[in-house]
């Protein structure tokens, strides 16, 4: 019998319907590209299936820079959230950081309408099980042998379980944990993605089939209780800030002045770390049933228990999940444990002695790629036009996801475009840290954002990522004129006001002294400028309104970066020294096919992982464990010898 | 990368007539005109390029030596950057204290081989040299990071490592509370910060007055003596350091089987190491001495082969002489004061037949440790052998001692800044800044680089929520 199977034409594929596939999906569209996204289940677009927030501390600087490159994330938590907080407050700006509570339905709802109202976006419910590619006939000249696949292959469509086949440019693969996904909750075994969601099941293996390198991660969540089995009176309640802050440069700060829903705060105590160890020989982890990889920045309730032995006690978030469910979110008791247990060590809490569980706690085992089959495009070096972007890269988190989601549609649609990929370095964005993170380093479990991880913080800020971004977003297309020449012009009202302010004299009068006493400020001798008192910790520019008469009226914003600008120069422009020297070894592009074999005395450990990582850039290089300075050096030279036979 | 100014001794570390340091890069006439107080009181900054100048080298008020100045700006340089070459007193404290100097006023030390390699990328060594370039960077580089592992004593890498653990804990409690603020707290942590930081400081401060007294590296030609028992090893080695008089350091070995020595032949300092004997043996206390010794044999600069010319050669002697192969020797016939059973034509009618050992290079002298005859050719023969090249420590040991000590002295000024920020009222954040360029620096005194070091401590010791 013939079967006359399903054949459609795009530019672009994107698989998967999370927080990366939306990212992707909508930049490419926005962009102009006809372009379909898959997915098991169009009821989980944009799910949040572990905790109910987005942003925090250093994510929430990747929402931002989402926002300032054209993303949705942003804007999407702005429209949905039910409380927010700026982490950090007390400390210096550069680790302020904002996190919000969302209504996790809403939340999911209103990235589905985004989705639906976007022009060149079509949502298809289906299991993509192979990619389609064509080899290429230019052999790629650095693989070894060992390596494998020696030919460069071009991507050319998917094919879904169906045996619909839909060719198309570029495909960007966002498919989180849900590759041969199987969850646990004890001895209780089911293979499904999150959620009791269905699991996809052939995609790995035709990979692999491609040359693909798989790694096998796991991560877990908390129990789902009901609200109305909690007694609050017994929990700290945690309430949210009273001037809210939106995530997005683009939304409008009084409309999100809402009134906001409160989280509770309660503790473990010895009796759950008994129950716990007690039961420790029926978790799957310590008995050896999970294979995977987990974090150890989230640990389940068990590690922490095992981990840390003294502890007495470990701190219990209860956050509510939306205003339209009774669920609550036990943030900090992950658990792999089997339900039994499970119900025992919560009703050990204070305020959830007679809690009642909706949803388990469970982990989940997931197939993803090892990403340093990456170039920093997000595009696979062995097959062109592959793309990918979230947990499938080994990272962790909604945050992590959406901007490698962003960048890897970004640089789908700039390969289908025929323009320049974009890739962001390590001194221009939190999302470069974690993607050259990704690519560079050495990654062996489900990767988060930290501030720690980024080395020229002071610079990456949360409340500039406007100003460092957003050009960039214009020049790919998704930021519109009129934004762009707001940031230009916030630039320009910055550098004034700050020139000016370095030019206002005060003298030591009555006004100004009273001024600083009111402060415990020591009194003025001899007359300062005004920028010398903003750098005084227990002043800023804003409490010096007063004796500063000529100050001309600024936005927020604008006064914001002045003080920060002023008040930490000199960190600043040593981190701004650090980042020129940076800058001039990323600029030392190697070039593409760059045979290691060739360069003389460059030890073997170095030249097997340059082979295997294929920098882009000497800078690159540097950062692989097992190449040294010398090897970088012997490098160099080499590279400078070749560039003179050329010439010559 | 290539803008900044480097600095290092251009000739051999030894007492010889004349050393030269040499600066390289845009701020070397700058730098030495700081310290260059030249005669006729012009600045180098008005001179003609390729021009010499006389004058003294003064660090502040201490004139350091009486030095000629030579100018030459880039690009008619080896380096084609302004260069400045100080040419001195050959001493190695006075060369070691203009390269200080000139670090002081604003050098770095250059890394091993990096003046050959600015030549290179500046365009001025031939394309075909390219090859010895890049074995000059992987030569030194190989020697400055086993001299820099090796000499570093035990005691100095010993705190350095635990100051670093200390430093290196105190950032992951404040990233880990800068990352998880909702679960560990920062109250009242700056002014216990404070306190842990200034005993850093006085650690560091302490290793700092150490390394003025030239004990971080053991800076000498690494001498190994080996032999069979009983051939007059240590007598001879009693013999040169009572001659001498002159102990520098008296270093017990890391294992009682080895002894070593600093000694210093008339401005040659020479580490000696005395091994256990080496023979074929079963005892497995013994088999450790002489692996240790064959070790030792393999690292060193020079070796001291003892035989024992009373009695006859057997195949313990020709075992070691095969160790000798492709390296600088000195054969030593000792117990001359005793009938002869073996003659240097025995010692070499055998040494031919080991390869790399060619009759003419090999040095076989008569001596008697007992009755101290034969000890001044030994001396000779080591200073000969030391200024025609046959044996070399490179310089790099002492550049890596001074790039030691910058960077315990940059590790000092960052924690200064750590307390700056505290009692400034600083948010915690710009602690672990200053901290973290502390550790890094401290890091490359022992070759540790920071990689996921942070990251690894973060998850081990701070419970971190979610």
């Amino acid at each position: 019998m013939n079967r006359n199977l399903l054949e459609e034409t795009y530019d672009v594929v994107v698989v998967g319907a999370g927080h990366a596939g939306c990212e992707a999906a909508l930049a490419c569209a926005r962009l102009g590209l006809e372009t379909v996204i898959f997915t098991v289940s169009v009821d989980s677009i944009a799910l949040m299936p572990c905790n109910p927030n987005i942003g925090g501390s250093s994510k929430g600087h990747l929402v931002r820079e989402i926002d300032a490159l054209g993303g949705q994330m942003g804007i999407n938590i702005d429209k949905t959230f039910i409380q927010s907080k700026m982490l950090n407050k007390s400390k210096g700006p550069a680790v302020h950081s904002l996190r919000a509570q969302a209504d996790k339905a809403n939340y999911s709802m209103e990235m589905r309408k985004t989705l639906q109202e976007t022009e060149h976006l079509t949502i298809r419910q289906a299991e993509v099980s192979e990619i389609l590619t064509t080899e290429d006939s230019v052999k790629v000249e650095n693989a070894t042998s060992e390596q494998g696949a020696d030919k460069l292959q071009h991507i050319t469509g998917v094919r879904t379980v169906s045996g619909a086949t839909y060719h198309c440019k570029a495909v960007v693969l966002c498919t989180g944990t849900y590759l041969n996904a199987r969850c646990l909750t004890g001895e209780m075994i089911t293979y499904t993605g999150p959620n009791g969601l269905m699991a996809a099941t052939h995609l790995t293996q035709s990979l692999k089939d491609h040359g693909v390198e798989m790694f096998r991660f796991k991560t877990g969540t908390p129990a789902r209780v009901d609200k109305n089995s909690l007694d609050f009176s017994k929990m700290e309640e945690q309430k949210g800030d009273e001037r809210v802050i939106p995530f997005s440069f683009t939304t409008n700060p009084e409309d999100v002045q809402i009134d906001q829903v409160s989280c509770w705060l309660t503790y473990t105590n010895p009796t759950t770390h008994e129950i716990i160890r007690n039961n420790l020989d029926r978790s799957p982890i310590y008995a050896g049933i999970i294979e995977g990889t987990g974090p150890r920045y989230c640990p389940s309730i068990e590690d922490k228990v095992v981990k840390f032995a003294d502890k007495e006690r470990h701190q219990i978030f209860i956050e509510p999940e939306g205003l339209n469910t009774n669920e609550m979110y036990v943030g900090g008791m992950s658990s792999s444990l089997p339900e039994d247990v499970q119900h025992e060590m919560y009703r050990t809490l204070p305020g959830l002695e007679h809690v009642k569980i909706v949803r388990n706690a469970y982990a989940i085992e997931y197939d993803c790629i090892n990403p340093n089959q990456l170039y920093a495009s997000l595009e696979f070096k062995k097959i062109k036009g592959l793309f990918s972007g979230g947990q499938f890269n080994g990272s962790s988190g909604y945050e992590e996801a959406a901007c490698q989601g962003l960048i890897a549609g970004i640089n789908a649609a700039m390969k289908v475009l025929g323009r320049e990929p974009l890739v962001l370095d390590r001194s221009e964005a939190y999302i470069g840290v974690l993607i050259d993170d990704l690519v560079t380093k050495e990654n062996h479990e489900p990767y988060r954002m930290m501030t720690s991880r980024a080395e020229y913080r002071l610079i990456l800020r949360q409340d500039n990522a406007d100003l460092r971004l957003t050009r960039k977003g214009y020049e790919i297309g998704l930021i519109s004129k009129e934004r762009y020449d707001w940031v230009c012009k916030k630039e320009e009202l910055i550098k004034e006001e700050i020139e000016r302010v370095a030019n206002v004299h005060i003298g030591a009068n009555k006004e100004v002294q009273a001024l600083l006493e009111s402060y415990g400020s020591i009194p003025l001798n001899t007359g300062v400028t005004l920028t010398e008192l903003i750098r005084r910790p227990e002043l800023d520019y804003e409490k010096l309104a007063p004796i500063d008469k000529n100050r001309p009226e600024l936005p927020y914003d604008v006064m914001e970066q002045v003080n920060i600008n002023i008040k930490y120069d000199g960190y600043i422009s040593r981190q701004m020294k650090q980042v020129e020297s940076f800058k001039k070894m990323e600029k030392k592009k190697i070039p593409e096919g760059f045979n290691y074999d060739e360069v003389p005395s460059l030890r073997i450990e170095a030249r097997q992982k340059l082979k295997t990582y294929n920098p882009t850039s000497i800078g690159q290089a540097s950062r692989i464990s097992g190449v040294s300075p010398a090897d970088i050096s012997v490098l160099l030279v080499y590279m400078e010898q070749m560039r003179y036979h050329k010439e010559s | 990368m290539r803008t900044d100014t480097i600095a290092a001794i251009a000739t051999a570390m030894a007492s010889s007539g004349i050393g030269i340091v040499r600066i390289s890069g845009k701020e070397a006439v700058s730098i030495t005109d700081k310290i260059f107080c030249k005669k006729g009181g012009k600045t180098l900054a008005e001179c003609e390029s390729h021009t010499i100048h006389y004058g003294h080298i003064h660090d502040g008020e201490e004139v350091i030596d009486e030095v000629m100045v030579l100018l030459m700006r880039g690009p008619k340089s080896y380096t084609k950057e302004d260069t400045i070459e100080i040419d001195c007193h050959g001493g190695v404290y006075v060369m070691k204290r203009i390269l200080e100097t000139v670090i002081k006023y604003g050098a770095r030390p250059a890394e091993p081989g990096e003046f050959t390699k600015r030549a290179f990328l500046n365009g001025r060594i031939d394309l075909s040299q390219a090859e010895s370039v890049i074995d000059v960077i992987n030569a030194k580089n190989d020697f400055a990071l086993k001299s820099s592992m090796r000499q570093l004593s035990g005691s100095v890498s010993g705190v350095v490592k635990e100051i670093r653990g200390e430093i290196l804990h105190e950032i992951a409690f404040i990233e880990s509370a800068l990352d998880d603020p909702e679960h560990i707290s920062l109250d009242g942590y700056p002014e216990k910060l404070q306190s842990i930081v200034e005993d850093i400081e006085k650690k560091v401060e302490k290793l700092l007055s150490t390394s003025d007294n030239g004990r971080i590296l053991k800076e000498g030609i690494s001498t190994v003596i080996v032999g069979k028992p009983n051939a007059g090893k240590s007598s001879l080695l009693n013999t040169l350091v009572g001659e001498e008089r002159a102990i520098v350091t008296n270093i017990a070995g890391t294992t009682r089987d080895v002894l070593e020595e600093q000694i210093n032949l008339n401005g040659i300092v020479l580490n000696i190491i005395d091994t256990a004997g080496i023979r074929e043996t079963d005892d497995v206390v013994e088999k450790i001495g002489v692996d240790k010794a064959k070790k030792y044999l393999n690292d060193a600069d020079l070796i001291i082969y003892v035989v024992d010319s009373s009695t006859k050669l057997d195949e313990n002697d020709y075992e070691i002489m095969e160790l000798l192969a492709d390296r600088q020797a000195i054969i030593l016939l000792n117990k001359s004061d005793l009938d002869a059973l073996t003659t240097e034509d025995d010692v070499r009618a055998y040494v031919d037949k080991v390869q790399g050992v060619s009759k003419n290079d090999c040095r076989i002298l008569s001596v008697s440790a007992k009755n101290q005859t034969g000890m001044e050719e030994l001396t000779e023969t080591i200073r000969e052998m030391f200024f025609t090249g046959d044996i070399t420590f490179n310089d790099e040991v002492y550049i890596t001692n001074i790039r030691h000590k910058t960077a315990l002295q940059e590790a000092l000024s960052s924690l200064h800044l750590v307390v700056q920020s505290i009692e400034g009222g600083m948010p915690e954040d710009f602690y672990s800044i200053d901290l973290m360029n502390a550790y890094e620096e401290l890091g490359s005194i022992v070759g540790e680089a920071v990689e996921d070091d942070l990251v690894n401590e973060i998850f081990s010791k701070f419970c971190m929520g979610k």
